[in-house]
């Protein structure tokens, strides 16, 4: 049974665990500052061009958004002119029958799916082991995640959290279970890592007909879909089968062949640190003779009309999913992607799913304070996401919410002490007069400061009462 | 020049110190300054947490009480950049506040903008021999955009030997009610910051945000690291006959 992120804790206990495991501190802090580094040269070496395409990507996805109900029309003409066919799924579950009722229409028990952020958001492998449909993952980062029954860790490194001592005992475990076994004497050397994963995987894409996919972009304009990878592996599962299933997230449009042009300069650079990506596919519906002769567009909402109704919020639908994000953050890179409880972690993940699921778990309503705010994410966002706003836009939300009484408590006694000059005042003697009786160690909320860090020391006066003493000093 | 003083309860109230060394330096440069008593909080803890409400009157109280100042100095840069980013978004749309906060902004300057910037200098005059490590703070960093005016200032110190610190431009960690709400998050970067600063062999770590030093000040005493930590203002005030009348082991202990 493949793993589902239902039910995951909060993100400051599952955090608690993940910043005590050594292995996966080393594993984090290795791929994050690799990834980074490389991701700074990569756009270091475009100089002030950068700032440039970062603007026109944002304001190209800006306007895209702002006319969605049209570009949405065009994606579904075009499409349908190049001989595909458009479906629409209002949410998961609708997306989930749409593709299940296709599957079931190849006739086939299995289908090969390229790695897809959308479907994961729907929970898509879930619902087609439900219907007796196997989905094998290909991209290879999927694959160690799928056959060691884990979740994904990252957006684009899905198994960042594994060293790869970990993935050679999982493809010697699992790996049969699926297919191809992994030869007995399995290293844990990348290279043959690697090819054990080719020749299990090459078995699998020969002999399936009907393939599943995301993708980066959607042309409107020529009905063009867009997927960027590494492996090769997304371009076996597009070209070879006959039948060919797209699950995409409607914020993926982009209005014209030539604005993708920005896009394909943002995001190589962005998530793998490359000038330009290994494979990228492209396909316009159908060709006779050529490719998949079956190819469905299955257009997804899933909560995302909401978000764009929320004039702070819905910039966050102008991610591409690059994972720079992830690779600048100091919290993920402390906890990993499994701490968030979400299909979309790290930054953009905090901000990303309390707006898609609406906040109704306790998990989701921690995401917004998974954070210092550091703006490192803003920063490094190849589409200008400001990701601190829309955090504390979301938490505004939280705070107004039911619970929280303790810290709704605090916050008010805060504003009664910092209200005016004489009750910041009398709040400042009290600390003072009481100054030699303050604990190492603070009890309740303050232990929470106390367990690791010592306490200030609190002066004998305060800066208020020293320049007024000084000031009747010099009268 | 006459510089209004905002001081941020935190420095007012835990670390009264950094105040009276920026009072000294600017003093000690030939300027005046006026300390407006109407002054308490920027509003920053509530706005970063979500609440928006009682941030709002602490910025009315703010723009009121520095209203028609010439230049406002923050020895925080954070508390500098929540009324330089936040107050003009603050107000609704054309409200007194998103007026007033719009045009008070850009006169409220981080202490080292104001050296260098406004009164430029980048040579206070300063005399402090040790060797002391900087790190930018986030908000600093990113927000204000301070570039390259802490080490100039810092480089311009007599008997001051800079060192760098690794991975400088990543966070330690505080993040406001961050460091309680996420404590543990909090203080696993909190004691890799100290981790770098310790293995720079410097005596002082220095910050230009007091709430950033309290943090990793606290673990650095925790930890019986022996370094002290210093606000830059505190190293800037410093000077030849200051250095002689007090010890540095008595002073700054910790935050």
């Amino acid at each position: 049974m493949s793993a589902t992120f239902l039910g995951m804790p909060p993100f400051p206990e599952a955090a608690h665990a993940a910043v005590e495991d050594s292995q996966l501190r080393h594993n984090l802090r290795k791929a994050t500052h690799t990834i980074r580094d490389k991701r700074g040269h990569a756009v270091g070496e475009l100089g002030d061009d950068w700032s440039e395409l970062r603007s026109e990507g944002a304001a190209i996805k800006e306007h895209t958004l702002r006319h969605l109900d049209h570009y949405l029309e065009q994606v579904e003409e075009s499409v349908q002119r190049a001989g595909g066919t458009v479906h629409w799924a209002s949410d998961a579950a609708e997306a989930n029958d749409i593709v299940t009722r296709l599957v079931h229409g190849t006739g086939q028990s299995d289908v090969v799916k390229v790695k897809s952020m959308a479907t994961q958001e729907i929970e898509l492998n879930q619902a087609l082991e439900r219907a007796g449909i196997t989905a094998y993952e290909t991209d290879l980062a999927e694959l160690i995640v799928q056959l060691g029954e884990d979740l994904p860790s990252h957006i684009l490194v899905p198994a960042i959290h594994l060293g790869r001592a970990q993935i050679r005992e999982i493809f010697l475990q699992h790996m049969a279970e699926w297919g191809v076994p992994a030869p007995s004497g399995l290293t844990d050397d990348p290279r043959a890592l690697a090819e054990a994963a080719r020749v299990h995987l090459r078995e699998r894409f020969l002999k399936s007909r009907t393939a599943i996919s995301g993708a980066n972009f959607v042309v409107a304009d020529s009905g063009t879909l867009v997927v960027l990878e590494s492996e090769g592996n997304g371009r076996m599962c597009l070209t070879l089968p006959e039948t060919l299933i797209s699950v995409v997230g409607i914020e993926k449009i982009v209005p014209t062949f030539e604005d993708l042009e920005v896009f394909m300069q943002l995001l190589p650079r962005s998530s793998t640190g490359e000038r330009m990506n290994p494979y990228t596919s492209m396909w316009s519906g159908v060709t006779p003779g050529d490719g998949p002769q079956e190819f469905h567009l299955v257009l997804l909402d899933n909560g995302r009309t909401d978000v764009l109704a929320d004039t702070v919020g819905r910039q966050a639908l102008r991610c591409i999913r690059c994972s720079a994000c992830l690779n600048a953050c100091p919290v993920y890179e402390r906890t990993g992607g499994h701490a968030y409880g979400s299909v979309y972690p790290g930054p953009i993940g905090a901000i990303l799913t309390p707006q898609l699921k609406g906040m109704s778990s306790e998990t989701d309503r921690s995401l917004p304070y998974a954070s210092s705010l550091c703006g490192a994410c803003y920063e490094v966002c190849p589409v200008a996401i400001d990701i601190p706003e829309v955090l504390v836009h979301l938490r505004e939300q939280v705070a107004q919410g039911p619970g929280h009484t303790g810290e709704k408590a605090m916050m008010a006694g805060a504003e009664a002490a910092l209200s005016s000059p004489a009750a910041l005042e009398a709040a400042q003697r009290a600390a003072s007069l009481g100054r030699g009786a303050v604990p190492r160690h603070l009890p309740g909320t303050a232990s929470a400061w106390t367990d690791t860090r010592s306490a200030p020391d609190i002066p004998e006066e305060s800066f208020r009462r020293w320049w007024k003493k000084r000031g009747e000093e010099r009268r | 020049m006459r510089i209004a003083l905002f001081i941020t309860c935190v420095n007012d109230t835990l670390f009264p110190d950094t105040g009276r060394a920026v009072v000294d330096l600017l003093e000690r440069l030939g300027h005046e300054v006026l300390f407006p008593q109407g002054q308490t909080c920027c509003g920053q803890m509530h706005y970063n947490t979500g609440y928006r409400r009682p941030a709002t009157k602490f910025a009315v109280r703010f723009v009121q009480t520095f209203d028609g100042a010439d230049a406002v100095v923050v020895p925080s840069a954070s508390c500098a950049a929540m009324v330089r980013e936040h107050y003009p978004r603050l107000g609704q749309s054309g409200s007194r506040l998103s007026r007033k906060g719009a045009d008070l902004a850009p006169r409220v300057y981080d202490l080292t903008e104001l050296l260098v910037d406004v009164l430029g200098v980048t040579d206070v005059g300063a005399y402090y021999p040790h060797r002391v490590a900087y790190p930018p703070t986030c908000h600093g960093l990113r927000m204000l955009g301070l570039g390259d005016r802490p080490y100039r200032l810092l480089r311009a110190v007599r008997g001051l030997d800079l060192v760098e610190v690794d991975r400088p431009g990543e966070c330690c960690g505080f993040g406001g009610t961050f460091a309680v709400k996420n404590g543990d998050v909090s203080s696993a970067m909190g004691a890799d910051k100290a981790r770098h600063a310790v293995d720079t062999g410097a005596e002082v770590l220095c910050m230009v945000d007091n709430s950033c030093l309290m943090h990793v000040g606290g673990i650095l005493q925790r930890q019986r690291s022996g370094m002290r930590v210093a606000h830059i203002a505190e190293i800037l005030a410093r000077t030849e006959a200051s250095e002689a009348a007090v010890s540095p082991t008595t002073e700054e202990a910790s935050r």
